[in-house]
């Protein structure tokens, strides 16, 4: 086919598109990671029966706070790098900052508690299962938001696939504090980061593979 | 006077805005002021495999196409023109790339370079012999006189005893007879 025929044809298909929809396709998946994500959680592990019959300690919040946050500028940051040549700019400042909160949160209990008291802060009593579980529960999520991002136009394909497992682990982390008996900073600052780390390393590898267009 | 790239920015970004809402006149006038910066700027780039301009071409220009939802007015146009182009380019050449690492066995060595081609050769003279042989002489000698040892035609025809129009007759047999035979042996 020569060239302007080529033009010809494609100027003939110019349907009216939807400006937004890298944001609506990013939050739609985000959606559907989170729904599927509780429900996992709901079915393996339960909720935490304190929720609800007791006043929840103010960690919990910061808990819910900080993963809800990772995930709204995952949303963000996704939508963006599925526009070729955006750069994630503000975005990265906007992932940044629940960390640097939650982590100078921790590093104030650490310096506040007895030193006897700081390892069993820091690895709790489930620190074995959280970076697991967190990862388990991202999986409907890291396929729904590959997905999302399949749809867009993405042009550096490794920092892509990790934007996209970001947002994975962010939502899986937000369904698992509803089962997490964990409170403490620093526990949240280590094992919960580690099992969102984990799809966002899955994301980093197989983008290039997965997310070529 | 050429216009700026601001000016050709500005004109191109509106042209795809009235394509975003969906003016065919726009897209088509938007993909046709694209096309000849795009070509120039893969063949700035693919110097050496020219072939690969138009394919590439067209390819972008249906990628462009495909992700026209992507494009965000806050954005310069030129900067998403850029990362689309780059990347189907990159992609092009990463998969050649791939595809020459499968037409060069590694595992062979290099030294077959060396001993493959004087046995080859020697070969291709002795099945050109051995067809030679089963033609006529009035074909054979022609062919061995002109075509292989080099002789004029008029020498041919003197060594031979042939008339020059006859040699050029039995090379131009000769060669069509050995040709049939080449095919038959396959």
């Amino acid at each position: 086919m020569r060239t302007d025929e080529l033009v010809a044809a494609l100027a003939a298909g110019a349907e009216p598109v939807d400006r937004r929809a890298p944001l609506r396709r990013m939050l739609l998946a985000a959606g559907v990671g989170l729904a599927l994500a509780a429900a996992l959680m709901l079915a393996l592990l339960g909720p935490n029966p304190e929720l609800g019959r007791a006043e929840m300690p103010p960690m919990f919040w910061v808990k819910l706070c900080f993963a809800g946050a990772v995930a709204a500028a995952g949303v963000l940051a996704a939508a963006r790098m599925g526009r070729p040549g955006a750069r994630l700019g503000g975005a990265a400042w906007l992932a940044g900052a629940p960390f640097a909160v939650l982590w100078l949160l921790a590093l104030l209990a650490l310096l506040a508690a007895a030193p006897e008291q700081r390892m069993p802060a820091v690895m709790g009593s489930t620190w074995q299962a959280c970076p697991v579980n967190i990862a388990l529960l991202s999986v409907p999520a890291f396929a729904a938001a590959l997905w999302a991002m399949r749809g867009l136009a993405p042009t550096r394909l490794r920092l892509a696939g990790a934007v996209a497992g970001l947002l994975a682990g962010a939502l899986a982390a937000l369904a698992y504090s509803l089962h997490c008996p964990e409170m403490t900073a620093p526990f949240i600052g280590l094992w919960y980061v580690l099992g969102m780390l984990v799809p966002t390393a899955l994301g980093a590898a197989i983008g290039p593979r997965l997310l070529r267009w | 006077m050429k216009p700026s790239p601001d000016a050709r920015e500005a004109q191109l970004r509106e042209l795809m805005l009235a394509a975003q809402d969906g003016d065919a006149a726009a897209y088509g006038g938007f993909l046709r002021q694209l096309t000849p910066f795009l070509r120039a700027y893969f063949r700035r780039r693919l110097q050496n495999r020219p072939d690969d301009v138009e394919d590439l071409l067209q390819e972008t220009l249906i990628a462009v196409h495909n992700s026209r939802h992507t494009y965000d007015p806050s954005q310069p146009v030129g900067a998403w023109l850029h990362a689309i182009a780059r990347y189907k380019m990159v992609d092009l050449l990463r998969a050649q790339a791939g595809r020459e690492a499968l037409h060069d066995p590694l595992d062979e060595d290099s030294a077959a370079l060396f001993t493959d081609a004087e046995p080859a050769a020697a070969e291709a003279r002795r099945d050109l012999r051995v067809l030679l042989a089963r033609l006529p002489d009035r074909q054979r000698l022609p062919i061995e006189y002109v075509k292989i040892e080099g002789l004029s035609v008029a020498e041919a025809a003197q060594r031979t005893g042939l008339s020059e129009p006859a040699v050029k007759i039995g090379v131009h047999r000769g060669l069509k007879a050995l040709a049939a035979l080449i095919r038959r042996q396959r």
